[in-house]
């Protein structure tokens, strides 16, 4: 029974960091219909940053968590004015391999700052594990959870109360109604990518503590964020969290009773079978424009 | 469509150009002559080796600048080649052969990893050229190949250290747990094949990504065997993940971990985790622990002082295989005057050369010149190493 | 179409490759030009899938690992000769690649690219954990020098020789392809898939089969990359190198046979001469790929050629 639990922490925690991961993906996708696999950069970049002031420059959290944010926000929306907006065909084929490079730049940039090596950074509160039944949680964990239901919230309130988060929803539904009736699109799709690379340096700042981070850690997490925002349904809030907890657990139950070798397989191979047997994810077609 | 002719025609037109460009430039034909001797170098610099490459390629031209100031081998001085692979096995072979046809060097030192040394050796091997590898791997000197050295402890060794002490202590079943990149693989196939011989069993056998965040699933598995200790097999960042996750489980039973970690980063990295940690270690981490009497002490104390003076850096283990590797190269050349084939004789018949890593005494039929006494077990203890009896 | 100023490309072609052949000595440029010859191949290959199906492959570097692996495992373990061994690398990618398309081919767009990203991990994982036939991510020593006949195929003329006749051979495929039908279906089916079928093109059958073409052709470049470096390793089939085909494939322009040409030549030629900037290589490369693709979105080959036209045009006036 206790190992049974621990599986299920450890695909908590686990499961939490891709949920925050995929929160981004799918609220950028939501509004622009756009993917960005550089995604993950902006994670690490986010990552490092809190590193960097927590540690290096002895900021306490919380204003060195809000700069680390607004850092890699920038960061993004210089991204989008720079590298997305210029495009004058935007093909998926193109887009998709301009995100490539901006995230192969983006780890070179990384490696440039923050050199090769990995750098940790001590958790939020110095609490003991939690102990439940005989397994433990970590604390850090416990603020990943508050954490993200605190950004759930929030985002729900942005887009269902604020005007804002109104028009950003109808760009998500038609970009030529909402230009229309006289929604700046250009400027919602920056907003978007602002917000969604802000959800990344958030995902990034929470997890540091957990995880070494170093200028490589984005790609693999920004892949499986993205295998959990497909599972959930892409476009969709809940579709993100569901997907990002439920491959979290798959992945540690996998450990548990098959076999530890292929961990990351879990992933692509859930992606393969959405992408088979149910595109639209979990979730479904209905939820996928709105949140 | 647009000119698809005037596309063909740009696009041949710029192939022309290009190989042009390759048969005009100079070298491509000509001899090349020099005074000094050419030591080629490769290592991993940059991509995920890089925590031994970097400290490799300093140290390499910190040897090469001692050995030129104390006036060189047999009064020529030694000229570094080096390039850096990024750990990639196409990338290494084409440095080699850049090496070996462009540069014309005369012996090569490195590679850093063990798939990027075993890409390399069919080619010294068709160019009759010196090869002194610094990777870990047993594959590269066993079965022995004339042309290839290395001057890396062997995980063989590592491994008997670490099932030397778990058996001193009475322990009779082991959980390893080793990352999924060559390095760990080797180390698992140690584990697995000497435990027999101490004695020991392995329970649980879980592997682990280079860059995953948590392992409390594999080391739930593993505590589920119930087993006296822990052995985790990687490199830098992962088993410091391992090591916080053993304390967060509240794990009490003894965690060794490899040479792999064997970096003040290490401790670093795992904070208060690495509390109590137990592993194998070349000398030169603990130097200044070391009894006088021990003939290692001076050489280590003189190469810890030579590269932190001179890049101002703490020194790492790693480092220690390019500067034996090159000082052997060296002593090798000596007398030989550029003949590889002499070279080679010469650094088979090496023997008693105290060096960062050990003693090294090489043979026909060993080719990394180490023994057990080359590691030396180290407990972490208040952020420091202990040198452990 | 043009047919004889194809033939006089050709020819031209097989010229400077003669030529090279017999004037370069140096081992050293030798092998760069073989691996110039690989990536050509490899770009051939997905420039047949993306540029004129319209297909995107996120990882195509499973079907080159897949060639080198299978003449690796055959050759070595199992003792086959090497010629016997290249139909079944090729073969076995086909048949994979066949079985693999029919679902990832009915998605499109960003789910296609993720399909087959998804699906290119996959395999890479399966190399580096699958050991006891792979040898794991310690990689797969001891192949074979290529022997046909009483030709052994090891020294860096011979196979520069054999790599480049081979690129050759398979560029005039892809031209007879192009321009047959079938080619024309093809790129119909990229301009616009509905449309197509509306008029009664095979669209499912077609792309299954551009797919499967694709897969062995890459599988071929594996089975020449096995036999020269005697030595392969799960890290050379990557997501990494999946990224790199593609962006040969874009930068040299997406709908051009000689365009694969040139984007391999770039490609491989740029680490040797971003050398000098080691630390900045990352930096680079994505600024370049994402630069190509902003502003010469049909790769080098066309953008520049457009670019001159719009010149000329202007100043015709």
């Amino acid at each position: 029974m206790q190992e049974i639990l621990q599986y299920l922490f450890s695909g908590l925690t686990n499961g939490a960091i891709y949920a925050v991961i995929a929160l981004g993906f799918s609220m950028l996708y939501s509004s622009t219909e756009l993917i960005n696999f550089a995604h993950g950069e902006f994670v690490m970049l986010g990552a490092l940053c809190m590193v960097t002031l927590a540690v290096n420059l002895g900021f306490p959290l919380i204003p060195a968590f809000f700069l680390s944010i607004c850092a890699v926000a920038a960061a993004g929306l210089l991204f989008e004015r720079l590298a997305i907006r210029p495009v004058r065909h935007p093909q998926p084929i193109v887009l998709i391999i301009i995100t490539v490079g901006a995230s192969i730049f983006l780890r070179g940039i990384g490696m440039l700052i923050w050199g090769k090596d990995a750098h940790s950074m001590p958790p939020f509160s110095q609490h003991p594990p939690l102990d439940v039944a005989g397994a433990r949680l970590l604390i850090q964990s416990v603020w990943i959870l508050v954490i993200l239901a605190a950004l759930t919230a929030a985002l729900q309130m942005f887009y269902r109360r604020t005007l804002t988060g109104k028009a950003m929803t109808a760009c998500a539904i038609s970009k030529k109604a909402a230009w229309i009736v006289g929604i700046p699109t250009k400027w919602m799709v920056l907003l978007a990518f602002g917000l969604s690379t802000g959800m990344g340096a958030v995902a990034g700042a929470i997890i540091a503590p957990i995880t070494m981070s170093s200028y490589d850690m984005g790609t693999m997490l920004g892949l499986k964020g993205f295998c959990a925002a497909m599972l959930g349904g892409l476009g969709s809030l809940w579709g993100a969290i569901l997907g990002g907890f439920l491959l979290g657990i798959l992945e540690a139950l996998g450990v548990g009773f098959i076999t530890s070798g292929l961990k990351d397989a879990t992933a692509f191979v859930l992606l393969l079978l959405v992408l088979y047997v149910r595109p639209q994810g979990i979730i479904g077609p209905g939820e996928v424009k709105r949140f | 469509m647009l000119s698809s002719r005037k596309c063909r025609f740009g696009a041949l037109a710029i192939a022309v150009l290009l190989a042009g460009a390759l048969i005009f430039t100079p070298g491509v034909f000509a001899e090349s002559h020099q005074d000094a001797y050419k030591i080629g170098g490769i290592f991993s610099v940059t991509g995920p080796a890089s925590f031994l490459g970097d400290p490799e390629k300093k140290s390499m031209e910190l040897a090469i600048e001692e050995i030129n100031a104390a006036g060189g081998v047999d009064g020529r001085m030694l000229e570094p080649v080096i390039y850096d692979t990024e750990g990639d096995p196409s990338k290494t072979v084409m440095a080699v052969g850049k090496l070996i046809n462009k540069d014309r060097v005369t012996a090569i030192i490195g590679p850093s990893r063990t798939p990027t040394t075993l890409a390399v050796i069919p080619m010294v091997k068709r160019a009759k050229l010196p090869l002194v590898s610094c990777a870990a791997g047993n594959k590269i000197v066993d079965p022995v190949k004339p042309w290839v050295f290395k001057t890396a402890q062997s995980d063989i060794h590592a491994v008997a250290s670490i099932y030397q002490h778990i058996k001193q202590n009475g322990i009779k079943k082991v959980g390893i747990i080793t990352v999924s990149n060559a390095f760990g693989e080797s180390g698992k196939e140690q584990l697995l094949a000497q435990a027999p011989d101490f004695g020991i069993t392995v329970v649980s056998a879980q592997s682990f990504g280079t860059n995953d965040t948590d392992m409390t699933a594999q080391l739930t598995k593993i505590r589920q065997e119930k087993p006296g200790a822990i052995i985790c097999w990687g490199t830098n960042p992962g088993p410091a993940v391992v090591a916080k996750n053993v304390k967060q489980l509240g794990i009490e039973i003894p965690l060794y971990q490899s040479h792999g970690v064997a970096s003040p980063k290490f401790i670093d990295l795992a904070g208060k985790a690495a509390e109590g940690i137990l592993l194998p270690t070349g000398k030169i981490l603990v130097a200044g622990l070391l009894p006088d009497s021990d003939p290692q002490k001076p050489v280590l104390l003189d190469y810890i002082n030579g590269y932190e003076n001179k890049y101002n850096e703490t020194v790492s283990g790693f480092g220690g295989y390019a500067y034996d590797a090159v000082h052997l190269l060296a002593r090798a050349m000596e007398g030989a005057n550029g003949d590889k084939a002499e070279i080679r004789k010469n650094l088979e018949n090496l023997k008693n050369y105290v060096g960062i890593s050990g003693g090294f005494n090489f043979s026909k039929t060993d080719h990394n010149g180490l023994d057990p006494s080359a590691f030396v077990m180290v407990r972490i203890k208040d952020g420091k190493w202990e040198l452990m009896e | 179409m043009d047919d004889r100023s194809h033939k006089i490309a050709y020819a031209v072609f097989a010229l400077v490759v003669i030529l090279l052949g017999w004037r370069v000595d140096n081992q050293y440029y030798l092998q760069l030009m073989i691996f110039i010859g690989l990536n050509t191949l490899l770009a051939l290959s997905l420039n047949m899938l993306m540029g004129y199906a319209g297909q995107i492959s996120l990882g195509h570097a499973a079907f080159y690992g897949i060639g080198a692996y299978v003449t690796a495992v055959l050759t070595t373990t199992y003792q086959v000769a090497p010629i016997l061994a290249l139909p079944a690398a090729v073969g076995s990618a086909m048949l994979i690649a066949w079985f693999v398309g029919i679902p990832t081919l009915r998605l499109s767009g960003y789910y296609l690219g993720m399909g087959t990203l998804g699906f290119g991990m996959i395999v890479h994982i399966v190399f580096r954990e699958w050991s006891s036939v792979t040898g794991g991510a310690s990689g797969f020593v001891g192949i074979p020098p290529l022997e046909i006949g009483p030709v052994v195929f090891a020294s860096g003329k011979n196979y520069f020789f054999l790599v480049w006749a081979v690129v050759l051979l398979c560029l005039i495929m892809c031209r007879r392809i192009i321009d047959s039908r079938v080619g024309r279906a093809l790129r119909s089916i990229h301009d616009g898939e509905k449309a197509a079928a509306a008029v009664g093109v095979d669209t499912k059958k077609l792309k299954l089969q551009v797919f499967v073409l694709s897969a062995g052709m890459a599988a071929l470049a594996g089975f020449l990359y096995a036999h020269l470096v005697y030595f392969i390793s799960p890290g050379t089939f990557s997501f990494v190198a999946s990224i790199r085909i593609v962006t040969m494939v874009v930068i040299g322009g997406m709908a051009s046979i000689w365009g694969a040409l040139l984007g391999a030549s770039l490609l491989t030629l740029l680490p040797e001469w971003l050398h000098a900037f080691s630390e900045f290589e990352m930096v680079v490369y994505g600024l370049i790929l994402m630069s190509v693709m902003i502003f010469l979105p049909r790769g080098l080959t066309r953008g520049v050629l457009d670019v001159y036209e719009r010149y000329r045009k202007n100043h015709d006036r």
